[in-house]
């Protein structure tokens, strides 16, 4: 039974990345959108996320539930060490969750809107900023549980270069991810020609701080190349990777917007899977070089398996419901 | 302001606001189902604008309910993350139960709201029926998830250790029931006074009132049940304390002397330090009769019960005094309220039964705080009760107060905002939901 939770634990995490990714991306894409566009590309990303909005952010629910029953001392860990993005991250998912719905629920369009309009913007890029900086701290080596002063028990544990570009890195994988959905979401010319531009610049920055990530790691002497590169599975999740970025970009010439999305989460997938396998079933790297790892803080037995029974039947209810869902209000596409 | 009284406060504030905002999200669906059901069946117009318009309030409510439920759920490990190391894995099974039926909840909210005209009119109503027992099922899981708090059950506690864990024996904890059923009966007569209320008001402004009154109606025999209903479930809920947590018990009734019979206070000033009680009514043998059916049986006070076990005996005491006036009087209110339907009475006539209702606005969600005050500040000093205590359970980072302000001024706002929302919404209806109002109708 533990497989079970730990998929699920995974398949929560992933699924978050690439669809509550995919609306961080929305904010982010908003944000670095001219004054004059932004009305246009605001009603494009309601009407495509709008239905599917709450639902995309139960994945996190269900990584934490999974994570405080199943691992408790992997989340309390967290908890205490990286209180402070944590309490950042959940600052912008309230900011972000509230503005989102009430600038659409607002009876009354006026001067209000700006206000709810900078929140959302803003929020879009602090969350996901915060999130990869917790993802990166969590297996950067920073986390010092002997440390007695306050910075280094509870700062510098993911305030350093390696969490930061982690962070950064994400953001910009959100974006692509967001820009690539919005481009099948329009049938006008010209706001498809902008997304396919927002795409590019993502892409280009998702590189850019990718590299930074390793040259990160490589100061900070985190073996980040040896995990994702000497192994198989990382190597080969690398190469189809880029195989893929390459018919990706050769199908958006030909405007075919469905497969894109494929691509693009199938790129996201791999590169979280490059990175994770080889640390893998590790979770958190601590500074005295100790780890804490999925099965050696496993929760007692019979919890885990209440655990799993409980997700493989709400998975029974959700899944078929959900498909229906994004099946429902999918854009036909001609 | 150190760190422990800080953490207190903070999750105090949180759970006060998630409480209020995830009660009206989880009862509003009822209404709005009750008003679409009456659009499919009569096809008048104004009940379809009605769901509509309530729907844009469930919207709201949910997407405030949602951000403050993760909110806690992260915050049980910023703040007390000693408890949740072992508390976890025990009483985890409500909360991954209600992580799907929350899921379910906002699946079905999606097909709802973007799902007029697009979905076979039944299933859409069918897809709101959903949010609203969704949401009543992940309220009952979460509230099982406390009452493990107050009555830990399914695992043994040797040596400071957490063994034999039984999580589904947690979550059947002897305390789930009676909390359960109390706080959703608060739930559905706080939201239904106060949807009522807002609505009263509307009606007494003369504004577009057969609107108004279609939405009084529905709202106002949701509360009136659930306000002649939750006395008796007050009473299994005292009967429970009195047997499990006889520390909260005397709190409750600032009982400090053991007594047989003992009375029932009412009202009354507490003296912490002396461990007096001046100028309350009492009810003799009335406390005796509440806490164990029988007017004659003994009362534990809080003086077999050592000092450093004590909740706070104020707060739980005024909070318990909160709780139960202000649900007589939404008795009250609501006896009246039947009695004149019985007599086939048109309450658009009595301006004064509607101004009561306008008055019971905020009454029900004060009585629903005070009553989680009761449940929560009356279990103290443990987190886990008679295993934990709250103090040992705290976070060792220091500067919690930093953060208690910050989600001060957050939760301020937050709620500020969607006042304002809801003000915005009913000042536009007559130009969104009922245009064809006339100014005065008649209707019962």
């Amino acid at each position: 039974m533990e497989y079970v939770v730990i998929t699920f634990l995974c398949l929560g995490i992933l699924l978050y990345f690439l669809l509550g990714g995919a609306d961080f991306g929305a904010g982010i894409i908003e944000l670095f959108t001219s004054a004059k566009n932004r009305s246009r590309t605001r009603k494009t990303m309601y009407h495509a996320i709008g239905p599917v909005w709450e639902a995309n952010h139960m994945w996190l629910i269900i990584a934490i539930v999974i994570l405080f029953v199943g691992f408790p001392h992997i989340y309390t860990t967290m908890s205490v060490y990286l209180h402070i993005p944590l309490l950042i991250m959940l600052i912008g998912i309230i900011a972000r969750g509230t503005a989102f719905v009430f600038r659409h629920y607002d009876a009354i369009k006026d001067d209000m809107h700006w206000l709810y309009n900078r929140i959302f913007r803003y929020s879009s890029f602090i969350t996901p900023l915060f999130l990869g900086i917790i993802a990166g701290s969590v297996i950067s080596g920073h986390i010092d549980t002997n440390a007695n002063d306050f910075l280094s028990a509870y700062v510098f544990s993911w305030l350093n270069w390696f969490s930061v570009s982690v962070g950064l890195f994400t953001v910009s994988l959100c974006g692509f991810l967001a820009a690539i959905y919005l481009i099948g979401e329009t049938d006008d010319g010209h706001d498809k020609r902008r997304f396919i531009k927002k795409a590019e610049y993502m892409n280009i920055a998702a590189v850019i701080f990718g590299a930074m990530v390793f040259i990160a790691a490589a100061i900070d002497k985190i073996p980040l190349i040896d995990w994702v590169f000497k192994n198989p599975v990382g190597l080969s999740a690398i190469v189809l990777a880029s195989l893929s970025l390459i018919l990706l970009w050769y199908l958006l010439l030909k405007g075919k917007t469905k497969v894109l999305r494929i691509l693009a989460g199938f790129q996201v997938s791999m590169i979280l899977l490059a990175i994770s396998y080889a640390h893998f079933p590790n979770f958190i790297r601590l500074k005295n070089g100790d780890t804490i790892s999925l099965f050696n803080t496993l929760g007692p037995e019979k919890t885990i398996y209440s655990l799993g029974l409980a997700l493989l039947l709400g998975s029974v209810l959700i899944l078929p419901f959900l498909g229906y869902l994004f099946y429902k209000f999918q854009k036909k596409e001609e | 302001m150190d760190d422990f009284l800080a953490a207190r406060s903070q999750m105090a504030l949180s759970l006060g606001f998630h409480i209020v905002f995830s009660c009206i999200g989880m009862v509003m669906p009822f209404f709005m189902a009750v008003s679409h059901y009456k659009w499919l069946r009569t096809d008048n117009e104004l009940y379809k604008n009605l769901t509509k318009a309530w729907s844009k309030g469930v919207a709201i409510f949910f997407a405030t309910g949602a951000v403050s439920g993760t909110m806690l759920s992260f915050e049980l490990g910023l703040l007390w993350p000693k408890f949740m190391e072992h508390a976890g894995p025990i009483f985890g099974m409500p909360f991954s139960l209600e992580g799907t039926a929350f899921f379910i909840e906002a699946i079905a909210l999606g097909f709802f709201l973007y799902g007029w005209n697009k979905l076979n009119k039944w299933f859409h109503w069918f897809t709101g029926m959903v949010v609203g027992v969704s949401g009543l099922a992940s309220g009952i899981l979460v509230v099982a998830a406390n009452a493990w708090m107050n009555s830990p059950a399914g695992f043994d506690f040797v040596d400071g250790k957490y063994l034999n864990i039984d999580p589904i024996q947690a979550m059947f904890n002897k305390a789930w029931f009676s909390q359960a059923l109390h706080m959703c009966l608060a739930a559905f007569t706080a939201t239904g006074f106060a949807v009522a209320g807002v609505h009263a008001l509307m009606i007494l402004r003369n504004k577009n009132k057969a609107f108004h009154f279609k939405a009084f109606k529905i709202a106002a025999v949701f509360a009136c049940i659930g306000a002649l209903l939750q006395p008796l479930s007050g009473d299994i809920s005292a009967k429970d304390v009195a047997k499990r947590q006889p520390a909260k018990l005397a709190a409750m009734e600032a009982l400090y002397k053991t007594e047989k019979p003992a009375p029932l206070l009412i009202g009354g000033i507490v003296n912490e330090q002396e461990k007096t009680v001046t100028a309350a009514i009492k009810i003799p043998g009335a406390l005796s009769f509440l806490a164990h059916g029988d007017f004659d049986a003994e009362v534990k006070g809080l003086d077999q019960i050592p000092e450093n076990e004590h909740p706070p005996v104020a707060i739980t005491h005024y909070a318990f005094q909160v709780m139960v006036g202000i649900g007589t009087l939404l008795m009250i209110i609501s006896l009246i309220y039947f009695f004149n339907l019985a007599r086939k009475g048109s309450i658009l006539n009595k301006r004064w039964l509607l101004k009561l209702f306008v008055l019971a606005i905020p009454l029900g969600y004060i009585a629903l705080e005070a009553g989680w005050t009761v449940t929560e500040v009356g279990r103290q000093p443990w987190i886990i009760y008679g295993i934990m205590r709250t103090a040992d359970a705290v976070t060792p980072m220091p500067g919690i107060a930093y953060s208690f302000y910050i989600f001060s001024a957050i939760y301020l706002s937050l709620s500020g905002v969607v006042a304002f929302l809801l003000y915005r919404q009913i000042k536009m209806v007559p130009y969104v939901y009922d245009k064809t109002a006339e100014p005065d109708i008649n209707h019962k």
